[in-house]
């Protein structure tokens, strides 16, 4: 609005626009403080967590704080030819700071992961150092050098060097198993320690072929959820949501039960005839397993978005595709199914985004060839303590499955999605 | 070129859905080529099964159906070439008003050039020339309703069914759109069998009118004869409006009966009385009963007003006569002259041959 415009004013003479803003005010107060529980709850439980992983799966601090002056000398170094007897001299200062603070252990340990031979290096160091053996009137680099030969050598003190920023790319590195060379070029792992991508390829092949199997049979039931008489889809319902009302770890159990070798569906198998006796298959331990319990759990997800998209389609819909001389395949298929995309689509998101960090049921009945990503991010949280990597870890599948969101977004739009 | 007076036949026909009541009984009716019949009735009547067992969606429990002399029963809906306009419509939201018009010609493999054709000449029959492209969320329920019935006759199919197509729309659109759908009718000829349960509706629009009730058809003849001469008490109290006097025959000749009320003793033209003593229920429409007859008329009563309903263009006096306080009467309102006060008592008459003895309810 141009300030030429004439202010309209209320019947009491204060401007219209300023009289609507007080009204409403009061009811913005009220609404904000409906949601600020919300708010703080989601600020403290969801995107600060996130922020903290972010900053710990970067973080490389350390020693940027173990060797200040060392890497202040450092900034004028080419870094091609041995350091200057400036850099040793700050670098001999620093490391005996953590002498006293008996923190060279650390950077003993942090070093040697940058480059092995570290450890054995900075021992000698540490016990000149305490022994008082080097004098510091004469040429420090001279000194150093004699400790071990190593030191002599520069590849040590470039790794030194890459230490030296604060954060790094080393841990999402490490999940694609790749790592940063001498070179500071990104390389891949020798093949027999690649094992990260086929833990991500695994984990997506297994959450699409979830997403499929849940469409499959879901779709069938929600369709007749929503057709059938209330009396008959009431109880259909309760069937669906039965497995929502039972613990995850109960249902895996049993489906443990039901999959292990001498398990029920062997036993009936071999019942049957269809297997015999010494040679049952192994339906447990293995994807298999994880497929069929993880599609049974997340089955509830399909059917519901696409339940409650069915129920809004007219059956006169149907039956005008037919009237009008479409084979009844024909009037699904031009009619029903396009009707149906939003649900699909809810449903297909909402399966897939589950099954990709699922964990309890892959760790249950997975096997090792049935763990999945979520699998390798618990190991390192409760096993290894290499927490800034399982945090890397996460984040890469969080990014994932944004960067699915996007690509839907993409192909059929967010607005089509219809959840309930 | 004569005109096949047995083009939709339906014979003997019985349905029940759950093997313990029948929807229909034993129904029997023609509809001849190109003729526009309404099946009318209360909710729960059988005439939307009626309709859906000749659309396909339903089987006849017993009986046949015959489309051309053939028998259709065996016949899937989407073989049997009927169009139909649904109550809510039934457009395809997903689809343009085009794709919507040309669905029934793309499953019929119709060319590219002929479907434009077809769909340019149905959207201009229903006067929607120029909205191919829209959505059908983005037309008023009366743009629907059109795209519907245009949907239902591009494939130029032989009988059109109408499901209540006009019952959601409002008063003045509804109206309209009768005309336009009759209008339609009588240009291309194609038959029509049209349901609802609005009795202006079916006669505005119908050559023939089939009453239904309780299964049955209780009456099928022309609007005009229909609303004239009622054969039964229920189409009677259905169609229009309706003055009864429940009693019984005292004397009986060939035009005319007597009938005994309560307090009291009129003429009426004998319909389903047969005899001396049978129960009857008189029916008068209220146009035909007039305040101080000019005329001599051979039934003269005096009433008492009991309640004045102006109208706009008419007048409603009811009154209480011979112990029915529920006498309406029309007046006109270029009749200024008439005295209409509560509580006044005024002459009214009616000729026998309008009242006429029905069964008794």
């Amino acid at each position: 609005m141009s300030s030429e415009t004439k202010q309209i004013l209320t019947t009491d003479g204060i401007p219209l626009e300023i009289s609507l803003k007080k009204a409403e005010r009061k009811n913005k107060i009220k609404a904000f403080l409906l949601v600020a529980p919300l708010l703080l709850f989601l600020i403290i439980t969801y995107i600060f967590p996130i922020g903290e992983m972010f900053t710990r799966s970067i973080d490389d601090k350390m020693i940027t704080n173990m060797l200040p002056k060392t890497f202040k000398s450092m900034e004028t170094w080419d870094g091609k030819e041995l350091p200057s007897e400036e850099v040793f001299a700050s670098f001999l200062s620093d490391f005996k700071i953590l002498v006293e603070k008996k923190e060279h252990g650390k950077l003993a340990q942090r070093l040697n992961k940058e480059k092995n031979g570290f450890n054995t290096i900075t021992k000698k160091l540490f016990r000149q150092v305490k022994r008082n053996k080097i004098d510091e009137t004469q040429s420090i680099k001279e000194q150093i050098m004699k400790v071990h030969k190593r030191w002599r050598n520069v590849e040590y003190w470039q790794a030194i060097k890459r230490t030296a920023p604060p954060y790094t790319s080393a841990k999402y590195l490490k999940a694609m198993d790749m790592y940063l060379n001498e070179d500071n070029k990104i390389t891949q792992v020798s093949e027999d320690r690649r094992i990260h991508r086929i833990l991500w390829l695994r984990t997506v092949e297994v959450a699409f072929f979830v997403t499929v199997f849940c469409f499959l049979m879901g779709y069938p039931i929600a369709h007749l959820l929503a057709t059938l008489p209330m009396k008959y889809s009431n109880l259909l319902m309760i069937c669906v949501l039965l497995p929502f009302w039972t613990s995850l770890l109960v249902r895996t159990a049993s489906w443990m039960i039901l999959l292990q070798q001498q398990g029920v569906v062997n036993d009936f198998f071999v019942l049957i005839g269809l297997v015999s006796d010494d040679n049952r298959p192994e339906m447990m331990y293995n994807k298999v397993g994880t497929y069929v319990a993880m599609t049974q759990i997340l089955l509830p997800f399909m059917v519901l978005p696409l339940y409650s998209v069915m129920k809004t389609i007219s059956p006169s819909l149907m039956r005008a595709g037919k009237s009008l001389g479409g084979t009844p395949f024909v009037a699904f298929w031009k009619v029903y199914f396009p009707l149906t995309i939003p649900g699909i689509g809810a449903g297909c998101l909402l399966v897939f985004i589950l099954a990709i960090g699922y964990y309890i049921t892959p760790a249950l009945v997975g096997g090792a060839s049935g763990t999945l990503i979520s699998n390798q991010i618990a190991y390192h949280m409760k096993t290894t303590l290499d927490w800034s990597f399982a945090s890397a870890m996460g984040l890469m599948l969080l990014g994932g499955v944004l960067v699915i969101y996007w690509l839907y977004n993409k192909l059929v739009g967010v607005d089509n999605i219809k959840l309930g | 070129m004569s005109k096949n007076t047995e083009f939709v036949k339906f014979d003997k026909v019985d349905k029940s859905y759950d093997g313990k009541v029948l929807v229909v009984k034993d129904l029997n009716l023609n509809i001849s080529e190109g003729e526009f019949i309404t099946m009318l009735g209360p909710s729960g009547s059988g005439k939307t099964t009626c309709l859906m067992m000749l659309a396909g969606f339903e089987t006849p429990t017993n009986g046949e159906i015959y489309l051309d002399s053939n028998p259709i029963s065996n016949i899937p809906p989407h073989k049997r070439g009927i169009g139909m306009v649904f109550q809510n419509y039934a457009l395809f939201p997903h689809m343009t008003v085009y794709e919507n018009l040309a669905f029934p010609l793309r499953v019929r493999k119709v060319q590219k050039d002929e479907i434009d054709k077809k769909v340019d000449k149905a959207l201009s029959m229903v006067s929607l020339s120029g909205f191919e492209s829209r959505m059908p969320a983005q037309l008023s329920g009366g743009q629907q309703q059109r795209v519907a019935v245009a949907r239902a006759l591009v494939f130029d199919p032989a009988v059109v069914l109408m499901d209540e197509p006009l019952g959601a729309l409002d008063k003045n659109l509804r109206e309209s759109m009768q005309y336009e759908i009759k209008h339609i009718h009588e240009n291309i000829g194609v038959t029509v069998v049209y349901v609802t349960h609005d009795q202006g509706e079916a006669l505005t629009m119908s050559n023939r009118i089939a009453v239904f009730n309780d299964g049955k058809v209780q009456q099928l003849s022309s609007p005009d004869k229909l609303y004239e001469e009622p054969v039964n008490s229920f189409v009677a109290e259905f169609i229009g409006e309706n003055n009864t006097f429940g009693g019984e025959v005292t004397d009986i000749s060939k035009d005319v009966c007597k009938v005994k009320l309560q307090n009291g003793e009129i003429l009426a033209n004998p319909i389903s009385v047969t005899s001396k003593g049978d129960k009857t229920t008189v029916s008068i429409r209220p146009e035909r009963a007039l305040i101080n007859p000019k005329d001599k008329m051979d039934n003269n009563q005096t009433g008492k007003i009991e309640e004045v309903i102006y109208h706009g263009d008419h007048t409603r006096v009811r009154l209480d006569l011979l112990g029915n306080k529920e006498f309406i009467l029309k007046v006109p309102n270029s009749s200024n002259e008439l005295d209409l006060k509560l509580g006044n008592e005024i002459k009214v008459g009616w000729n026998s041959q309008d009242a006429r003895a029905l069964d008794p309810k």
